[in-house]
């Protein structure tokens, strides 16, 4: 009985340390430097746009090429050049790029439950318990982590609208 | 009235000058004219039957080309094709066979510039690059240089024979044809004759001023080039830059050499009015799409093409040498064009802001 | 005299000042049923509305104030209701709609208190700016940038050269011509006293060689001033750009990124001075201006000085109307003008002129190859590369167009004018400097989404320590064993 306790926790220490050393020295290494360069040049705001459940995920997709560089709206026209030129993708196959969306809130139906500024990882969203919400433009970056914890469905997202200063002549039809 | 709308159409400017890509080859075309008039004068009209060859052989490849491309046919408007063509056929001997005519057209538009994407995209000048094809395609046809036979004389082949002459390749009898001045020069040089001697016997400055002289049909008279050439400056078509440092480099380079070893090299007069050198200066090496767009850029172009025109007339193997030189410094073009561009306003040479002592008071 | 310094490119396209230039500029211009005040006719930010909808005003009366950068006041231009603040179309070629304040006129025109300076010269300098500042006056010549923030540039500057910009070089427009020689007086005035604001050691008109009576009118209004000098220059566009125009008075060149200050220049236009004059003489703030309804279009150009906010279709009407369809509609010169949406539009502070234009005078064509004749590399008055930058654009390559000096083009359209193959050699520079423009806004907008996001990390962070703390001495609380336990 004694012995055959104390073979079996031998057995059980020496195959537990060899297991120990195989993971230490067989170990595989993971992420990939490229990965960690994508990701720090992403937003960072694990909002979901593109559609992975965070900005890691989505790096790794776009470098297995899974994923589009075009991915990202909160990084627009400007990421997605910087990333193409990365991952060296040319992107005028894409075509047109998604438009940044912005959250807006129905003054009518809101009824300060205060769960969509909890959810904005930007804090673009303030206001009061029972008190109406109010998105700031500036800081929102159309994630949609609002519009899914608002119980009310009162929150919608459309693109920023065309504003004088933003606008700009296109370019000329090609001679 | 009230509410009147305009449809949005485009950004500023809204006016223009009225100028037009078609406007300009057309004046280049007239600037084109005496000299052309005096070739046919010259070599009568078998001559005038190759120039028309040329042209009408141009501008049916570049319809094809157009068609093939799918491009708008309004494009042949621009009458780039029929300058092309023109240019070609004084470049050509007057009275050489229609196919090389023809060739040398169909050459010049489809390789020397649709080739490359059409209008403005070309890096050779598509007539100077088919006239090259041509000479070391058909070195005989190419330097058959005919005699100067007025179209008026008495031994000037009437229409008929002309056109025998140009499509039926009659052969030309002998005694008609001769070499260049330059050629000339070039075998001299070669065979230990003084250049001294044989153009003081057989150079006269004259008859290649005013172009009664073998050649092609443009080469003939230095003057008339020379009119057009000053037509073109003053129809603010060319700037004064690339055919003055041309002409200006191979008159210092001739008169230089030619005061050391005049046996050896002629002087500048003589260079200045032989072969192409004025056609060229004028019409070929200012062409828009072939040579630098910049002031600086145009002056080194034209010291270029003045410097391998000395050196390929003076060492090189052939005697006429204002087509390579010129195609030469083309092939130079985008790099001159990126080293000198011009000052910007407020920056230095290498794009840095002018440096300027601060005006801000000290409080 | 001095001698000139010359400009580099330039174009001399062709003047038409003729039909409007003749005529005298016509003041009585009658009331509209409506004026459209948009809350930013200025560089900068909207200014804030001070007035309630149905608020009687005055003529004069501060109705918006400057908040923000850049901004300037907005006065009603005459007395009446305010109907409604809204949104209106923009005279701007997008069309988009921007805020402004609806005015009703009543027809009494009463004047709200006016209250001049007795002697501005014996006020400090620095008050005179905020008076101007309060006048709401910018930039007129089209710049729109307000002018009293140009003058306290202007005070932290040793200024050498003050210029007064009489350089109209724009086809068509002949407000500053009209005002030269109409209201030289005031304009000489207006010089003395941004002069004697910024402490300049010489002031400086600068009028176009092809304005004599301007000229004229002038030198015989600054007669016997000598810090005055009116300079001819010779005309050609764009000799009325602040840069080219210091390159010829002064032969001094702005470094690049740097701004005529810097130099020891300033460069007001004499609307803008003639404006500042009728603040610090008469104390009127800026609610009109002289603009030039002009083009084959118009049955009687002319010059008008009108009310801000008066509809153009007004104006309009005002000149005989249209005598047929307009192929285009333009606010401001032919050369460096906006297209405008409709006629449906208000006069703003930088309305330089309005243009309807036939088909035949604006000449365009559909563009064509580039054939590299680098005419526009001499027209260009900066010695940037015109067609390479266009190149660049085209294949939005906007490194390479920077490389050519997109940074530089001060989009005064000379390559475009001058181009054979008609290529819209402009748009493709306003299309790259938006683009980047663009760019550089999302690049902000990513930094400043990291830093929210960071700031939110820290936030939910030291709530959770907080409650943790919280918990901690609730749970100290309710045990006071294990307090002695610790204390222990």
């Amino acid at each position: 009985m004694l012995i055959a306790t104390l073979v079996l926790t031998l057995m059980g220490l020496t195959l537990g340390g060899l297991l120990g050393l195989a993971a230490k020295y067989f170990a595989v290494e993971d992420g990939n430097p490229l990965v960690k360069e994508i990701e720090a040049m992403l937003p960072g705001s694990q909002c979901g746009q593109c559609g992975f459940p965070g900005c890691g995920p989505a790096a790794e997709a776009m470098v297995e090429g899974t994923a589009s560089v075009t991915c990202c709206p909160p990084g627009g026209k400007m990421l997605a050049e910087s990333l193409a030129q990365k991952l060296d993708i040319d992107l005028s196959e894409f075509g047109e790029l998604p438009e940044p969306q912005l959250a807006s809130i129905n003054a009518e139906l809101c009824t300060g439950c205060t769960r969509c500024y909890k959810a904005c990882p930007t804090d673009a969203i303030v206001g009061a318990s029972k008190q109406l919400h109010v998105v700031v433009g500036g800081a929102c970056i159309g994630c949609s982590k609002c519009v899914e914890a608002c119980p009310e469905d009162c929150i919608s997202l459309t693109p920023a609208p065309m504003t004088l200063d933003r606008w700009h002549w296109s370019k000329p039809e090609a001679a | 009235m009230t509410a009147q709308t305009v449809t949005q159409v485009g950004a500023s400017p809204h006016a223009h000058d009225r100028s037009s890509v078609d406007r300009i080859m057309l004046r280049v075309c007239f600037a084109l004219l005496p000299v052309t008039a005096w070739g046919f004068y010259c070599f009568g009209w078998p001559a005038i039957i190759l120039w028309a060859v040329t042209c009408v052989s141009a501008v049916i490849t570049e319809a094809a080309c157009l068609y093939l491309q799918q491009q708008p046919m309004s494009r042949l408007n621009d009458g780039s094709a029929l300058l092309t063509g023109w240019l070609l056929a004084l470049t050509l001997p007057p009275w050489a066979p229609w196919w090389i005519a023809a060739g040398g057209a169909l050459f010049a538009i489809a390789i020397g510039k649709q080739i490359y994407g059409g209008i403005g995209q070309n890096v050779f000048n598509p007539a100077l690059l088919a006239r090259i094809a041509l000479l070391i395609s058909f070195p005989v046809q190419l330097t058959t240089w005919v005699n100067v036979l007025p179209i008026n004389s008495p031994e000037a082949p009437g229409i008929s024979e002309s056109l025998a002459i140009i499509f039926a390749g009659q052969p030309l009898v002998d005694g008609m044809t001769g070499a260049t001045w330059l050629g000339a020069s070039k075998v001299a040089a070669s065979a230990g004759t003084h250049v001294s001697e044989l153009l003081s016997n057989e150079f006269s400055l004259h008859d290649a001023f005013f172009g009664i002289s073998r050649g092609s049909m443009g080469e003939t008279s230095a003057l008339l080039a020379l009119c057009g050439g000053l037509a073109l400056i003053a129809m603010r078509l060319i700037t004064w830059h690339i055919p003055l440092s041309l002409l200006g480099t191979l008159a210092l380079l001739t008169t230089a050499t030619n005061y050391f070893n005049p046996d050896q090299y002629a002087g500048a007069l003589f260079h200045l009015t032989s072969g192409g050198v004025m056609l060229g200066a004028f019409f070929f090496a200012t062409d828009y799409v072939t040579s630098p767009t910049s002031p600086t850029g145009k002056l080194i172009f034209g010291f270029g093409c003045g410097a391998l025109l000395f050196t390929i007339r003076s060492w090189g193997g052939f005697p006429e040498a204002a087509a390579f030189a010129i195609l030469f410094m083309n092939a130079l073009t985008p790099l001159i064009d990126r080293t000198f561009k011009p000052r910007i306003y407020g920056r230095n040479r290498n794009g840095k802001a002018v440096k300027h002592t601060p005006a801000r008071k000290v409080v | 005299m001095f001698g000139l310094k010359t400009i580099r490119g330039g174009v001399h396209p062709d003047g038409r000042k003729e039909n409007s230039g003749r005529l005298a500029i016509m003041t009585k211009v009658p009331l509209p049923e409506r004026l459209y005040l948009p809350l930013c006719q200025h560089s900068g930010d909207d200014a804030v509305p001070i007035i309630k909808i149905g608020d009687q005003v005055l003529k004069g009366q501060l109705i918006a104030l400057s908040s923000g950068r850049q901004s300037a006041n907005v006065h009603a231009p005459t007395s009446g209701e305010i109907v409604a603040i809204d949104t209106i179309t923009m005279p701007h070629p997008s069309g988009l709609p921007a805020n402004a304040i609806i005015l009703a006129p009543d027809g009494l025109e009463t004047w709200t208190e006016l209250s001049a300076p007795a002697d501005p010269y014996a006020m400090p300098q620095e008050e005179l700016a905020s008076l101007v500042e309060q006048a709401g006056i910018v930039g007129m010549g089209g710049a729109i940038f307000p002018a009293a923030i140009k003058l306290r540039q202007g005070r932290r500057f040793e200024i050498k050269t003050l210029i007064i910009n009489g350089s109209e070089c724009e086809p068509y427009l002949t407000t500053d011509d009209r005002l030269m020689q109409e209201r030289a007086e005031e304009i000489v005035e207006g010089t003395k006293l941004v002069r004697y604001i910024i402490d300049a050691y010489r002031a400086v008109i600068a009028v176009e060689d092809n304005k004599p009576k301007a000229i004229a009118a002038l030198k015989k209004a600054a007669e016997g001033i000598g810090s005055i000098e009116v300079v001819t220059v010779p005309a050609r566009y764009p000799m009325g750009s602040a840069k080219q125009l210091i390159q010829a008075v002064t032969g001094l060149e702005v470094p690049a990124g740097a701004r005529s200050n810097d130099v020891g220049v300033l460069v007001h236009n004499v609307a803008t001075v003639y404006a500042i004059q009728q603040m610090l003489m008469h104390g009127r703030p800026l609610i009109s201006r002289v603009t030039t309804i002009s083009g084959n279009c118009v049955q009687k150009p002319q010059n008008v000085e009108a009310l801000l906010g008066t509809p153009i279709s007004h104006l309009m009407e005002v000149c005989g109307g249209l005598v047929q369809q307009p192929a285009r509609l333009l606010m401001g010169g032919p050369m460096m003008g906006q297209v405008l949406p409709s006629l449906d539009v208000p006069l703003i502070k930088g309305s330089s002129g309005v243009l309807a234009l036939t088909k035949a005078e604006v000449n365009n064509h559909v563009p064509a190859p580039c054939i590299r004749c680098s005419r526009c590399v001499s027209a260009c008055p900066m010695g940037l590369l015109p067609l390479e930058m266009a190149r660049s654009a085209k294949v939005d390559d906007f490194d390479h167009a920077q490389e050519y000096g997109l940074r530089d083009c001060i989009l005064c359209g000379s390559c475009a004018y001058v181009c054979p193959s008609h290529i819209p050699l402009v748009q493709y520079f306003e299309y790259a400097k938006g683009e980047l423009a663009e760019r550089r806004n999302s690049q902000q907008k990513m930094t400043y989404t990291q830093e929210l996001m960071a700031s939110r990390a820290a936030r939910v962070e030291a709530e959770a320590e907080a409650k943790k703390a919280a918990k901690k001495a609730k749970k100290q609380k309710t045990t006071p064993s294990a307090r002695t336990e610790t204390s222990d």
